[in-house]
Formats: structure tokens, C-alpha cells, sequence
């Protein structure tokens, strides 16, 4: 396990952050990806804090499913693919010192498929005859690599618009992390050439007619799929196919484009995840594919981490302490404080709660100290490794995304480790 | 609060609900739980990953189901196997080794068809299903890790759709008996698993409306996975909260050293915690009327066959079992 490349272990924290602040300067897009219920949304957002305090000009995060609050706090909620700025005014009071203006973006995904068919029909009428076809819905809706595709397509087309310095993009939950990567290259051979070309065949001589005209090779599957979904449905789904190839030549070389985009040095991939196991396993496997790649592997970001003071000796010495010895601690406290506190004159009480407090403190160490050795075991992980900690409430606004802000920066809040409550007044 | 009695005596159950919920952990610990009473269980893992069988320790199973824990049974969902045999055994289409080559072709229509892998999936799981009710099957119930919310309505409508769209067909005269399984509620029911959390609440309710209104499944619990302890009583917390004033902390300090202050604030963690979560399962409970199983958090436990067997004890209890 010898560092080698770029590829190391986790060291000083310090250094990390600074290169943290570096990538988000000199690139000019950051993918986030990562599974599903790590934080990726706000992690997203965050970023954008963190690289508007250390650039200028303008900065989106273009996020895909963000949560209703999220949305609301960044003025997107319902504007479909519009981009919004954030009020700057939100980010000052957050305690964002911006430099860059912050943009922010939702992904309507139907609205994105509409804009592409648009673009690439030769005309209207055909454009028409696609949208209002009902397995286009369908493809579009349901076709799981089709959100992925339309992701970074749209990242394309905002990126090549010139109108922000800085792109992050939050990305769809896809079955594995790496169908993202795949998704031009997918959609081109899908589209593409060959197999839709043998599919409409029959159809392109001459209507179903055209049917019985089929070649040696295709017509064992005619054969099949009529008697499986019966002929007019298939007839149907050749006929779209028939229109979407008008759309062919463009889509390909479109694709072409994006997959180009994904690898441009400008672009960097930062890899969210949790510390535990499933989807730090995806995770691992994600930065190995983009490695495999030769894609720039520009971050982990260690999401949701419980606080360090769960595994400090000290403080796990003390916790076994106060469990072992709750019983007298409790009278002494009590007989300190009791007559000047009510809610310590019981000293039963004291002592049931010191218990409680020392079981929950060994319960949560079990998960600190589990977290701790995944991230130890982590083998291959990028230059770039931060730890943003658990918060105890979701992130509903920008507060919450200036928070994590800081600690991707490398910021040690000092009340968060005496506290372990967010800073933003959640015990209260 | 347990959903009505008998849900372990259905005949199908499927586990849905945001990713990273625990959806396939709690079908591997109803698994078990059902294997415990003394059902023989079919799991399908309809995500094609074959890795809900890790949680039973076993290695990723296929689509041929392989034993992996006492009365469990693990097979991987594979729409192309699906289709072979099910052109083997319903058209007597002699394809089975000429399908290969077209393979690729059919994976064309049927990703963009609406409702053709869909069938193929839900269409394998039924017939299980009635293999097993007829009793010519290995295993009584088949539980299944269906797919996540974004995409499991589709796949529980898939009978419907076909029928919508398919006029005649002999994919639509299979439709009928798919139907009649899957709308009877004594025999089959969706469950959904979710965390007290902001996004898979808001995912479950909007899910929950979905199954209502796209589907005829009948909707079974809600499995509450994760959730931390009350760790003090409303008067306790009182006592809690007077425990961390400095005079106090400076007093435990003395006896059991400095870091005694982060053992309080990480008692503080942990009741904050529990309160934002407690938020987000009233919220739950307004919107939703089904049945709540709750799940505790499983405090520094590995996923593997002994966490899951953990869970399976809750559930039990949950059920009353």
C-alpha cells in the first residue's frame, strides 16, 4: 500500500484544504457524485460557497433532486431549468465573505429532452411527431440512463454558454456511480447507427408490409417480439425510432462533446460518501473507474462523519469513568448543587442520567470508532481529502451550507468540538 | 401499531424506499424473520447487483436461486434469463440458444417500451409466486429488494401498462393472473423502507401517493430503519441540561479527567439528534396512515448476517412476533 501517482493516504489536514481551495480556483467544473443519501445535494452547494469566498466571477451549482427546503433557501424551487442568483445579502449574513456571485440551478429533466429534440430535428413537424409520442415520455421519464445523459449534456451546454467561471454539478442517483461516466458513450450507441437501423427495417421499406421483406438475421426477433407485444405495438415503437433517427447525426456528435467535456483537464470529479460501508465501498469503486479513466480525480469528501472526540482516549476514558462511577457522582453532584438547582437535588436522578449519558457516549463510539477504521482502511484516496462533520439537523438554508462550507475549507470550529452541536444554535 | 396480522403469511412482499435507506437490509432481516416462523423464503434481488445475499453472508447470487441461509433462497433478477424462460415455458419458442445474438436487440425495445422489462421483472416474480401458492415451489413467500422509489411504481404498474398498450398479444392475456395476485391484498403488499430524515420522508409520502393512485398493490408497512433512542425523560433532560453548566462539568471533570466535557456534549449530540428526527416521523405519521415498523439504529454494527439477524429480531418484536 505504498503511495504511488497521486494516488496516497490521508495526511495532514491542513495542507488538503488549501488544495481544496486550489481546485475549486482552477478548475471550472467540479462533478459531484457519490450514492444516494450521503449529502451529495448539499455538498454540492456547499462547494460553491467554499469557491465563491476564493474566486471571482460567477459560480452555479446546478443540482438535480434537491431537497424542497434546499431549494427554497437557494430561490430555485419550481423554476425548472432556470438559474437563479443567491440573494447576496443570504450569503453575507451566512458569514460567506463572496467574492464570486453564487448561482444556483435546478435540473428539470423533461424540460432538457425537449430542448435537445428541439435542437437537433430537421424540422418542426418532426420535432412535433417525438413529443408528443408516448414512448418518448416514457424514454425520458423512465429510461435511468437518460437522466444521467441529460445531466451532463446540460452541464455541456451551460459550460459552453461562457457564462460562469466556476460549474459544480450535482449528480443524478444512479444504480453505480460509474453509469454516469458511461452515459454519452451509452446514449450515442443507443441511438446509434446499426441496431436502430436493423430495428426499423422492415418499416423504413414500406409500413408493415415492409414487415414480411425482413432478413435472415432479423427475423427470429420479429418473430419473438410480435408474439410477445403483438405487431402494432411494434410498429409503434419503430415508427418513433424512425423519427428519433432523424435526430442521429447531431445527438452523436453531441455526445462526442460531452464525453470530451467530462475528460477536459478543466473538469474534476468529487466523490461524496459517508463512513460506512456500502457507500463508502461505491465510493472506493468510483474513484478506482475514474482512475482506470484517466479522469481527474479531485476530491473525496467524507460526509456526515461523527465527531474525533468520540474516539480521543481521553474522553473514552472519562465516559467509563463516569458510567463506573455514576452512583457516587451522582450524590456528590447532588449534594454540591442540589439545593441550589432543583434539577439536581435528586441524586437518583443525576445518577440515571450520568448512566445514560455514558452508555450513549459508548453506543456512539462503537460508530466513531468504526468510522475511524474505514477511513484508516481507505487504500487509494485522492490528494484532496476533507471531513465535514454530522450535523445534528438537515441543511435547510444557507446557513447550514455556509456550515459545511467552512469545514470543507478546513475550518476546526472549536464550539463544535466542545459542544458537538452545530454552531448555528440547534441546541437551543 | 404492527401492520395487520399476517404479513409474514402473504404470499409477496416487496421492500422499496430512497437509496440508502436499508431497503435491502430490512428485506434480508424479513428474510430471516420469515425463515424463523417457518417460512421458506424466496429473496429476490431485483437490482441486479446479487449483493442483497452479502447481507445473509453469502457471495452474490444469479439468477438460479442458491441457498443462502437456512429456508432462504437468493436469486438476482436478470430480465434477459426472464425472457428465455419465459419463452420456454409459455410460447414453446425454441430460442434458447439463438436468443443470444438478439439479446442486445431486445434490450433496445425493451428499454424504451414502456412496461417490457418491467413485465419481464414483476412477470418472473409472480410466477413465483403462483408456482408457490399451487405448491409446486421450493419456498412459500417471495420477498422482494424491489427497486427504489424512483422507479418501482413503474415496475408494479407494468401489468397495467401492458394492458393499456398492448391490444392483443399473448403478454397481455398474462397480464390478467400478474393482476390478480398483485391487487389481493392477502397475498401481496408493498412495503417502504425509509430513515427519519428530511428527503426520504418527503420520497415516502410522495411514494406512498403514487402506490394509491398508479398501482393496484396493496400498501403494507412502513419500516422506520435507524432510529436512535430516547435517551431521557422529559424531566430527566432537565437534570441533563443542568449537568452541563460549568461548575458542574468543572466538579465531574475533577473525578474523571477533562474529556468528561465531550462525553456531555456528546450526550447533547445524540438527544439533538433523536429531536430532529422525531420531527421529520410526525411529519410522517400526518401524511401516511399505514402501519410504522420501527427499526433501531444499529450502533457500530458491520452489515452482515449478524447485524441483519439483529434487525430481524426488532422486526419481531415490532410484529409482535
Amino acid at each position: 500500500m505504498s503511495p504511488q501517482g497521486r494516488e496516497r493516504r490521508i495526511s495532514d489536514g491542513s495542507r488538503m484544504s488549501a488544495s481544496l481551495a486550489s481546485l475549486l480556483t482552477g478548475k471550472e467544473i467540479v462533478v459531484c457524485c457519490g450514492s444516494g443519501g450521503v449529502g451529495k445535494t448539499s455538498v454540492a452547494a456547499a462547494l460553491a460557497l467554499a469557491a465563491a469566498e476564493h474566486r471571482d466571477g460567477k459560480v452555479l451549482v446546478l443540482t438535480v433532486d434537491p431537497a424542497r427546503r434546499l431549494a427554497t433557501a437557494l430561490g430555485i424551487d419550481g423554476i425548472g431549468n432556470l438559474e437563479r442568483r443567491v440573494d447576496p445579502a443570504l450569503l453575507a449574513a451566512a458569514g460567506i465573505d463572496a467574492r464570486a456571485e453564487v448561482w444556483a440551478a435546478m435540473l428539470d429533466t423533461k424540460q432538457s429532452w425537449d430542448a435537445l429534440v428541439l435542437r437537433h430535428t430537421p424540422d418542426a413537424e418532426t420535432a412535433y411527431r417525438i413529443l408528443h409520442n408516448r414512448l418518448y415520455a416514457n424514454l425520458t421519464a423512465r429510461f435511468v440512463q437518460s437522466h444521467d445523459y441529460i445531466a451532463v449534456e446540460r452541464l455541456y451546454e451551460l459550460h459552453s454558454s461562457g457564462t460562469y467561471d466556476l460549474i459544480i454539478v450535482d449528480t443524478p442517483p444512479t444504480r453505480n456511480a460509474v453509469d454516469f461516466l458511461d452515459a454519452p458513450q451509452r446514449m450515442a450507441e443507443f441511438f446509434g447507427g446499426r441496431l436502430l437501423r436493423w430495428l426499423t427495417l422492415p418499416y423504413r421499406v414500406g409500413g408493415t408490409r415492409g414487415a414480411r421483406m425482413l432478413n435472415v438475421a432479423s427475423r427470429p426477433f420479429y418473430q419473438i417480439a410480435d408474439r410477445l407485444i403483438g405487431s402494432k405495438f411494434l410498429e409503434e415503437i419503430a415508427n418513433f425510432f424512425l423519427n428519433f433517427q432523424s435526430m442521429y447525426e447531431g445527438f452523436v456528435t453531441r455526445s462526442g462533446a460531452v464525453e470530451r467535456l467530462l475528460r477536459d483537464r478543466r473538469t474534476t470529479f468529487a466523490v461524496v460518501t459517508t463512513l460506512e460501508a456500502a457507500p463508502l465501498r461505491e465510493a472506493e469503486d468510483f474513484c478506482r473507474e475514474l482512475l482506470a479513466r484517466d479522469l481527474h480525480l479531485g476530491a473525496l469528501v467524507c460526509n456526515r462523519v461523527l465527531p474525533d472526540y468520540f474516539v480521543v482516549p481521553e474522553v473514552v476514558s472519562a465516559a467509563r469513568d463516569l458510567g463506573a462511577r455514576a452512583d457516587d457522582l451522582g450524590g456528590e453532584v447532588s449534594a454540591a448543587f442540589g439545593a441550589d438547582r432543583e434539577a439536581l437535588a435528586d441524586a437518583g436522578a443525576v445518577a440515571r442520567v450520568l448512566h445514560t449519558v455514558a452508555r450513549s457516549f459508548r453506543d456512539f463510539s462503537l460508530v466513531g470508532a468504526q468510522e475511524h477504521q474505514l477511513r484508516a482502511d481507505l487504500s487509494r484516496v485522492p490528494d484532496v481529502t476533507v471531513t465535514v462533520p454530522m450535523r445534528s439537523s438537515d441543511v435547510a438554508d444557507v446557513v447550514g451550507l455556509a456550515w459545511i462550507a467552512r469545514r470543507l475549507l478546513g475550518a476546526e470550529d472549536r464550539a463544535v468540538d466542545d459542544d458537538g452541536v452545530a454552531s448555528d444554535g440547534i441546541g437551543a | 401499531m404492527g401492520p395487520e396480522p399476517g404479513w409474514l403469511e402473504q404470499r409477496l412482499l416487496f421492500f422499496t424506499g430512497k437509496g440508502g435507506t436499508g431497503k435491502s437490509t430490512i428485506a434480508a432481516a424479513t428474510a430471516l424473520l420469515a425463515a424463523q416462523h417457518g417460512r421458506r423464503v424466496l429473496l429476490v434481488d431485483v437490482d441486479a447487483k446479487g449483493s442483497c445475499a452479502r447481507l445473509l453472508e453469502h457471495d452474490d447470487v444469479g439468477y438460479a436461486p442458491v441457498v443462502v441461509q437456512p429456508g432462504v433462497s437468493a436469486m438476482a433478477m436478470d430480465t434477459e434469463r426472464s425472457l428465455r424462460e419465459y419463452l420456454k415455458l409459455h410460447l414453446r419458442v425454441p430460442v434458447v440458444g439463438r436468443i443470444g445474438p438478439l439479446a442486445r436487440a431486445f434490450e433496445f425495445v425493451a428499454t424504451a417500451a414502456p412496461g417490457v422489462k418491467e413485465i419481464l421483472t414483476i412477470g418472473k416474480i409472480v410466477w413465483e409466486v403462483r408456482e408457490a401458492i399451487e405448491g409446486r415451489a421450493d419456498h412459500d413467500i417471495v420477498i422482494v429488494d424491489a427497486a427504489a422509489s424512483g422507479h418501482v411504481v413503474a415496475q408494479l404498474a407494468a401489468p397495467q401498462t401492458i394492458r393499456d398498450l398492448a391490444d392483443v398479444g399473448p403478454l397481455r392475456a398474462q397480464t390478467d393472473w400478474m393482476l390478480e395476485l398483485l391487487s389481493d391484498g392477502a397475498i401481496t403488499s408493498v412495503n417502504i423502507v425509509t430513515t427519519p430524515e428530511e428527503m426520504p420522508v418527503a420520497e415516502t409520502i410522495e411514494l406512498v401517493d403514487r402506490i394509491r393512485t398508479e398501482t393496484q398493490v396493496h400498501l403494507g408497512a412502513i419500516v422506520v430503519n435507524r432510529v436512535l433512542p430516547e435517551l431521557f425523560t422529559r424531566r430527566d433532560e432537565v437534570t441533563f441540561d443542568a449537568l452541563r453548566d460549568e461548575p458542574i462539568v468543572a466538579q465531574l471533570a475533577g473525578a474523571v479527567g477533562p474529556g468528561v466535557g465531550a462525553v456531555l456534549a456528546g450526550a447533547r449530540l445524540a438527544v439533538t439528534l433523536r429531536r430532529t428526527r422525531a420531527e421529520h416521523l410526525d411529519r410522517l405519521r400526518a401524511a401516511v396512515t399505514s402501519p410504522l415498523l420501527f427499526v433501531p439504529y444499529q450502533f457500530g454494527g458491520q452489515q452482515g448476517v449478524r447485524t441483519t439477524r439483529r434487525i430481524a429480531e426488532s422486526l419481531g418484536e415490532e410484529l409482535g412476533l
